[in-house]
């Protein structure tokens, strides 16, 4: 496997295109030109010098026409990371638009469906009723991966507005446990939350934390495949509180471990479960975290379960 | 009855949500655009203003700005109805004068609602 990866990365022109980049405008192909330039320069240079030891003037000439040269590839090299660069820039403003775009119609989407249901509009059979649950719930997940998206292009484009107050986490876990205690009954899973006693208020913006934290919840109850148990424990630890969420669910594959905080990951025993999730959750809460000078993490056995943790410094 | 100036230029939501107000008994005025929106205000007087930001012709943060500058209808509350969230779309609508901003996606039609009969107590 180690191998195959090493050649893959050797073919450059298959790379080239996985970029959409054209060979004069690719990274690699320029950087495996130039290695190419500077090892023929260096024999020619030699050989000439070896000839010419007479004539110091020709070999001195073809070192500046060599580095010359050198110097127009970098060049060049370095345009095409401006390049790259600003596709990926471009990307990140296209998932915004896209996402703000798509909100309105959402909207409109869920509020329609909102008030068939409330029944304003004239009365619905339990079997419509079903089916406008359907539309809801769906309409919902829409919601939620839009808005998912925004946060993401928000953090790529390093726009994460902060508002940043005093606030207890200790009460904000409690809030949520609460919001989530239909969802665990649903699913069979026991929540249990041990803070330490007497836990310091922390400044952070608490909005975001509690996207972290809802985000960390829901993978720990969903991801429990019959019934189970999420154990939460906060604590001080130096500087720092200390976060932590254990569950005795599916665990994440030791091959997919490395890529679990990556864009858009999902790991291969969790598709075959779930429908659900977007792939977004972990990036987001990593980038919160570390945004807020905290550190997040996780150690995880398949089948076993894992435990997801962060801190966030005290100050 | 209280009445309410709803200035959306998407009409699917001036139907549902106009429909829910009319059902809670107000008044719904409706102003498909932010000229029409500033004209309706100085003629029809209304309790309340629900504004959204992106409209065309006059958008909704010089439609809030001109509401507020007026002596006659600076006193009318203005709840901002948008999904436009950057923060610094909130400082600017709430500096120039709004009552609440409401991000359209974050919010039921009964949390609205909620919202707005607090509004018009």
């Amino acid at each position: 496997m180690k191998i195959k990866e090493i050649f893959s990365q050797l073919n450059i022109i298959s790379q080239c295109k996985k970029y959409g980049l054209s060979l004069w405008q690719c990274p690699q192909f320029l950087f495996f030109i130039m290695g190419i330039f500077i090892i023929g320069s260096t024999l020619i240079v030699y050989a000439i010098g070896v000839r010419y030891v007479e004539d110091p003037q020709i070999v001195a000439l073809i070192v500046i026409l060599a580095t010359v040269v050198l110097f127009i590839i970098s060049v060049i090299i370095t345009r095409s990371f401006e390049r790259l660069a600003e596709a990926n820039r471009m990307k990140s403003e296209f998932v915004s638009v896209v996402s703000h775009q798509l909100r309105s119609p959402l909207s409109n989407l869920r509020w329609a469906i909102e008030l068939i249901m409330s029944g304003r509009l004239g009365k619905i059979e339990d079997k419509q009723l079903e089916y406008f649950k359907i539309l809801k719930e769906n309409s919902n997940r829409m919601k939620e991966l839009v808005s998912d998206l925004l946060t993401v292009s928000r953090i790529e484009t390093a726009r994460i507005p902060l508002k940043i107050e005093k606030c207890s986490l200790e009460e904000t876990i409690k809030q949520l446990i609460k919001e989530f205690e239909p969802l665990a009954k649903a699913s069979n899973v026991k929540i249990i939350f041990k803070p330490q006693k007497n836990l310091p208020k922390i400044l952070v913006d608490i909005s975001q934390i509690k996207l972290v934290i809802e985000n960390l919840l829901d993978n720990a109850i969903r991801y429990i495949e019959e019934a189970g148990e999420v154990k939460i424990e906060l604590a001080k630890q130096d500087n720092n509180l200390l976060f932590q969420i254990k569950d005795n669910g599916v665990g994440i594959p030791r091959g997919d471990q490395k890529h679990i905080f990556q864009k858009f990951f999902r790991s291969g025993n969790i598709m075959k479960n779930q429908t659900q999730g977007t792939g977004l959750g972990l990036y987001i809460a990593r980038a919160i975290i570390e945004n807020l000078g905290g550190k997040i993490g996780f150690k995880s056995q398949e089948g076993v379960g894992s435990t997801f943790w962060f801190t966030l410094p005290i100050k | 009855m209280k009445k309410i100036l709803f200035i959306e230029d998407e009409s699917a939501l001036q139907k549902t949500f106009g429909e829910l107000l009319r059902q809670e008994g107000y008044e719904v005025v409706s102003a498909l655009d932010g000229e029409i929106g500033l004209k309706l205000v100085k003629e029809k007087n209304p309790d309340l203003v629900l504004l959204d930001l992106i409209l065309p012709k006059v958008n909704g943060f010089d439609v809030l700005k001109k509401i507020k500058e007026d002596k006659e209808t600076k006193n009318i509350p203005v709840i901002v109805l948008t999904n436009l969230e950057e923060i610094e779309d909130v400082n600017k609508v709430i500096e120039l004068g709004a009552t609440t901003y409401l991000v359209k996606a974050n919010y039921s039609l009964t949390e609205l609602l909620e919202k707005i009969k607090k509004t018009l107590e």
